[in-house]
């Protein structure tokens, strides 16, 4: 396989894609454009195919490697390659975007060819976020993938999608602006940008430090941890239900991809020392941004405060991670956490993500993202309620569905750091149920009142389609985790041998 | 044994593939067809229980294994698994038992409803929920069944949704629940910290040593195993409707009532009781835990048990009335008398079901009008549901030789023995519970059976018994309320390998049905002794009450309501703690999240983040100004700035 440059097609070939769709013409050739943008995304999620079956879990090393001379003078490189974490990405990503093609197929009927070439674009941007191996080019593809999230948001948003766009870009840009101070600190200790050898650098507590808190204001403000969150929920509300779907299920996750390809190794001292602040940081996310979540009355307001509780698992499950071993001793028992917090990044994807694409139908249907203006809608859209009840319970933590591993796997093991952690943890349990269900209950249980409402048709095939593929996701990583924590499972192991070994 | 694996999956596979048929397609399926196909495979799975429990209880038969890896991380491997033994084979029985006749019964009951197909896919997954729950062999597939049945009774609370009352009470049950799960999420990990499996055999064989370290919580002075028992306790009390965890189950009456008989009476509200028993092991290296269990079990028996005695709705009685039978299920597990916990749990199963459903055919028969004071002299429109209907009440309130009397006197006879500390509280409220029972359960069958026919005269002329679809399931139920007791007390608690088998763990210092068993000479002599001892004369003096009180003289409980108006009121709120809960959970929660909405829109978003926009906008238009345009500005600032560079190089 190593003739073929995979890594490469899958940057490339929907960013190509994306580039001949967007000369597709204009909306009365809509169909084409969507035609364009629905190819691209299947020829891309096949060749996720070969890419997963001849990846090679029994071994941490980067896979499907590919390095060519970008900038030779300043030692940049066009590098690639995955491990088990990224892989996992790389294929999450395309199935994203294949969904949100087939789910913006009727809602978007402004712009069509542009829209489509803006997540194309987005796609191969951010797999190549997944994919590089350079430090450089990795900044490149990071920073990219804000201007088509930008337009997206821009054009197609909501009411207050100036200000939401506007917010978001200069929010994570700044964030991100420290983070490419640190990486030409680390050029200077090393020959060149590769992120492998960043790992070897030897770098005094001081450094360690600064490097890390530059990090963590790009990752952060991505994740988003509180208190840099703000952003999110005027994104998300105002950005159209694709936007959302990506925004949720990729763009976060850049920030914990970022924690564990860069803070975790590269300053493993620095992320030991600081982790007590971090995990009360997690915690607040989880605990305060939950109560937070229950006092909404729009609907993707809730969902992306949710989304950032949950994403609070995430960074609880690096950095309890450093409170384990230290009390312990042991690696062994920190998998549980940090696998967890894997587990957590890619059903967070399928559950919110699915959760926004069904406040999309419904919005689709009434223009309103007000809970109050719903109100027995299982009546009118039983097939669309049975859905909606799937990922709710997901978004819940039931057992059986995706939402229950990777919280439950974090719980459990961060009663070894501390049961403190857990019980603020495990609070989650009570408030993600209050604030979902309740959410459920006031938009489709009850009588109909609006005649709004009572015009509501339920699924359409496109709809039924990409919510069908979700569901059974979510079930199959509920039901079998075990074949997502396989694929990880040698590079995880990796990741925190490195993470926990001083590089004083 | 693989055979008994094997076999184990038949009974838990066949309900869930009724309702995957009856779910997924239950647009495109004739209701026939769904119920059909999910009592045909209840049949099936009811057989293979029945083969399993013969296997298991007469060839000594047990398994032990895993089915697949769910995951693995580290060391660490998490399974799902059976555990198939005595006590599972019991319950399994038990549970299809019941699901099978709650199956048939809601095709009468049901059949007029819009969602028929949805609920025979309801109560069939519920099935797979319970069952996964009872075979479990390891916490994290007790989890999966304890969350599945609390997301299904959430489903079928709510199955009328478009009635604001039933889609509240399914909420406030989940919520009550999860309440409880939190407690069970931070037991079963601090399980896997200190025990480092989350399998129970290595668990059980841990105990020991844990106890042996002296092992407490970090910062704490708590032992860890009852912080881990206290823990999942909680859960137990919320599944099991303990209070204060319990008072979600009067308003899961809002679902239909084949799901009350099943769910809220027979099964799941058991869970947190087959629970204690399955760990108890665990909890028998908790003893200040014990005194918990045993306190707040008996607590409940008696205080939930007072409510029934002023509920007018007839569901709501037999639903208080199920509160204060597992208050005596717990209480008898607090008393390490796990074995009369669990007896009690299958006689209850059988005539709390029994119950329930002989309402629903009363409400039926009632036009779906459920307040007693409406009814009276039912007895001879519906002779079926009336006898099947005494029989119940009968062994609900422990008269000899009825199923119910046997249980119940066994776990009052463990608390008795017991000499836990609390124990002689306990004893004291069990006791008095026998009359409280005695007086609601007649209550409602005199008001609902007896005396003065009250319904419209419309009404009247429409009684009739119910089709027998309802009836047999009421017969089929009958017959275990009758007779299980006599036919199980010595297997199930008195004899060595009985039952119960070696499922349970009991430490010889709290063995009371071992110093009860001492006594034991044979359910007769035990129907003969009742007379001689206080319960039974405490459930006939509670019979008598009712009878005087709602026959005799049916103005009496007037006049007590208006004599003893604080003890009335008291009672009618339930003690208070919906009020509570709703003042300090919903409105303060609401108004809290509110408050913290205020701080992060305003202070860190308005403030800080817009406030940073602000501050560079303001700088900007300022710093703006300075830009005039004039070159002698530009010169002056020039000039100005030389000096001061000049000045400082000076000096």
């Amino acid at each position: 396989m190593t003739q073929i440059p995979l890594l490469s097609l899958i940057i490339w070939v929907p960013i190509i894609g994306g580039i001949i769709c967007m000369f597709a013409g204009d909306d009365r050739k809509a169909t084409r454009a969507r035609c364009i943008a629905l190819f691209t995304a299947f020829l891309n999620l096949m060749l996720c195919i070969p890419l997963y079956t001849h990846f090679d879990n029994s071994t941490s090393a980067m896979q499907f490697v590919e390095n060519v001379d970008w900038i030779a003078k300043f030692g940049i490189h066009y590098q690639l390659g995955v491990d088990g974490i990224s892989v996992l990405m790389v294929i999450l990503s395309t199935i994203t975007t294949f969904l949100v093609v087939i789910a913006s197929w009727k809602p978007i009927q402004k712009n069509v060819a542009q829209y489509m070439a803006a997540f194309l674009i987005m796609q191969g941007m951010m797999v190549g976020v997944f994919e590089s191996l350079d430090a450089i080019l990795f900044y490149v593809f990071w920073e990219g993938m804000l201007i088509p999230m930008y337009l997206c948001i821009g054009m197609w948003g909501g009411p207050r999608r100036t200000y939401a766009s506007i917010k978001f870009f200069l929010y994570t840009f700044l964030g991100s602006a420290l983070m490419l101070i640190a990486l030409l600190y680390l050029r200077t200790k090393s020959n060149d940008f590769n992120i492998l050898s960043f790992y070897s650098i030897k770098l005094t507590m001081h450094e360690q430090v600064y490097i890390f808190i530059a990090f963590l204001f790009a990752f952060a403000v991505k994740i988003p941890m509180w208190p840099v969150h703000t952003w999110l929920p005027d994104a998300h509300t105002e950005a159209p239900a694709g936007g959302s779907v990506v925004l949720a299920a990729l763009m976060l996750k850049m920030g914990i991809y970022g924690i564990l390809r860069f803070s975790m190794p590269i300053t493993p001292d620095a992320s030991q020392h600081l982790a007590g602040l971090m995990i009360v940081l997690s915690l607040i996310a989880i605990v305060y941004i939950a109560i937070v979540a229950i006092g909404q009355s729009d609907m993707k307001r809730l969902i992306a405060y949710s989304s950032v509780a949950h994403m609070g698992f995430t960074t609880l499950a690096c950095f309890v991670v450093y409170k384990i071993v230290a009390r312990t001793g042991d690696l062994q028992d920190a998998y549980l956490t940090l696998e967890g917090g894997m587990v957590q990044m890619l059903s967070h994807a399928f559950s919110t993500g699915a959760m926004f694409l069904g406040v999309g139908v419904l919005y689709e249907r009434l223009h309103s993202r007000e809970i109050g203006d719903y109100g027995g809608v299982a009546h009118k859209m039983p097939l669309f309620a049975a859905f909606f009840m799937l990922f709710a319970l997901a978004n819940v933590g039931l057992p059986g569905t995706s939402g229950f591993v990777g919280e439950f796997l974090i719980i459990l093991g961060s009663f070894k750091a501390s049961y403190v952690i857990t019980l603020f943890a495990a609070t989650t349990l009570v408030l993600s149920a209050v604030y979902t269900l309740w959410l459920y209950k006031r938009v489709f249980f009850g009588v109909v009142t609006r005649k709004e409402v009572e015009s509501m048709k339920d699924l359409e095939l496109p709809e039924y389609l990409v919510l069908g593929i979700l569901a059974f996701l979510v079930l199959f990583i509920g039901l079998y985790p075990n074949a997502l924590l396989k694929t990880f499972h040698t590079s995880i192991g990796h990741l925190l041998e490195l993470s926990t070994t001083s590089k004083l | 044994m693989e055979q008994l694996k094997f076999l184990t999956l038949l009974i838990i596979m066949a309900p869930l593939l009724g309702a995957m048929g009856a779910g997924l397609f239950c647009r495109h399926i004739s209701k026939t067809f769904a119920h059909g196909l999910t009592i045909g495979l209840m049949g099936v799975s009811f057989a293979i229980s029945v083969i399993v429990a013969y296997l298991v209880i007469h060839t000594g038969a047990s398994y032990n294994g895993v089915l697949y890896v769910w995951a693995q991380s580290g060391n660490l491997t998490l399974n799902v698994g059976f555990m198939i033994d005595h006590l599972t084979a019991l319950m399994m029985l038990t549970v299809t038992f019941v699901s099978l006749l709650v199956h048939i019964y809601s095709v009468g009951y049901m059949t007029e409803d819009g969602g028929y197909q949805r609920f025979f896919a309801y109560i069939s997954l519920f099935t797979f929920s319970m069952l996964m729950l009872v075979s479990a062999n390891n916490f994290l597939q007790l989890f999966f069944g304890w969350e599945g049945v609390g997301v299904v009774s959430y489903l079928l609370i709510g199955f009328w949704f478009d009635r604001e009352s039933a889609n509240q009470g399914s909420l406030k049950a989940f919520l009550v629940n999860r309440v409880g799960d939190f407690g069970f999420v931070v037991g079963i990990a601090g399980v896997l910290s200190y025990f480092g499996s989350l399998d129970y055999a290595p668990v059980f064989a841990g105990v020991p040593a844990v106890i042996s370290a002296h092992a407490v919580l970090p910062g704490t002075h708590w032992s860890v195993l009852s912080c881990i028992c206290l823990f999942l306790f909680i859960g137990a009390m919320a599944k099991s409707a303990q209070m204060p965890l319990h008072v979600w189950l009067p308003e899961s009456m809002e679902g239909p009532t084949p799901i009350s008989a099943l769910i809220h009476a027979a099964t799941m509200v058991t869970a947190g009781v087959f629970m204690v028993a399955r760990l108890s092991p665990l909890y028998q290296g908790a003893p200040a835990i014990q005194t918990f269990i045993l306190v707040i079990g008996a607590t409940g028996a008696l205080f939930t048990g007072l409510i029934a005695i002023v509920q007018n709705d007839i569901k709501r009685v037999v639903a208080y009335s199920t509160l204060s039978q597992l208050g005596y299920m717990m209480a008898a597990a607090g008393a390490s008398a796990y074995a009369a916990s669990i007896f009690h749990l299958m006689t209850h199963a059988a005539f709390k079901a029994l119950l329930f459903l002989g309402a629903g055919s009363v409400i039926i028969a009632m036009h779906h009008d459920q307040d007693l004071r409406n009814m009276g002299g039912l007895k001879k429109y519906m002779p079926i549901t009336y006898i099947t209907f005494l029989i119940g009440t009968l062994s609900l309130s422990g008269i000899p030789p009825f199923s119910g009397f046997f249980s119940k006197d066994a776990i009052i006879e463990a608390v008795k023995f017991s000499t836990i500390p609390g124990a002689s509280y306990a004893y004291i409220c069990v006791l008095l519970g026998c009359f409280v029972t005695g007086l609601y359960s007649f209550r409602a069958l005199f008001m609902a059976f007896h005396g003065e026919e009250r319904m419209s005269h419309e009404l009247k002329h429409h009684l009739q018994e119910s089709p027998w679809v309802v009836w047999l399931p009421l017969v089929l139920l009958a017959i275990p309320s009758l007779i299980q007791g006599y036919f199980m007390i010595e297997p199930m608690l008195f004899s060595a390998q009985g039952y119960l088998g070696s499922s349970i763990n009991v430490l010889p210092q709290n063995n009371v049905l071992g110093l009860m068993a001492e006594e034991f000479k044979g359910p007769w002599h035990m129907i003969l002794g009742s007379f001689t001892s206080l319960p039974c004369y405490f459930a006939l003096l509670g019979a008598f009450t009712a009878w005087f009180a709602y026959i005799k003289q049916p103005d009496f409980p007037g006049r007590c309501a208006q004599r003893f108006s604080v003890m009335y009121s008291i009672l009618i709120n339930k003690y208070g703690f919906d009020m509570f809960n709703d003042w300090f959970f919903v409105r303060g929660g609401q108004r809290t999240a509110a408050i913290m909405y205020l701080g992060d829109s305003q202070i860190i978003d308005n403030f800080f983040v817009n406030g940073a926009g602000r501050l560079i906008t303001w700088m900007s238009s300022t710093s703006r100004r300075m830009q005039t345009g004039y070159l002698y500005h530009y010169a002056f600032i020039m000039i100005l700035g030389l000096i001061v560079l000049l000045g400082w190089l000076m000096f």
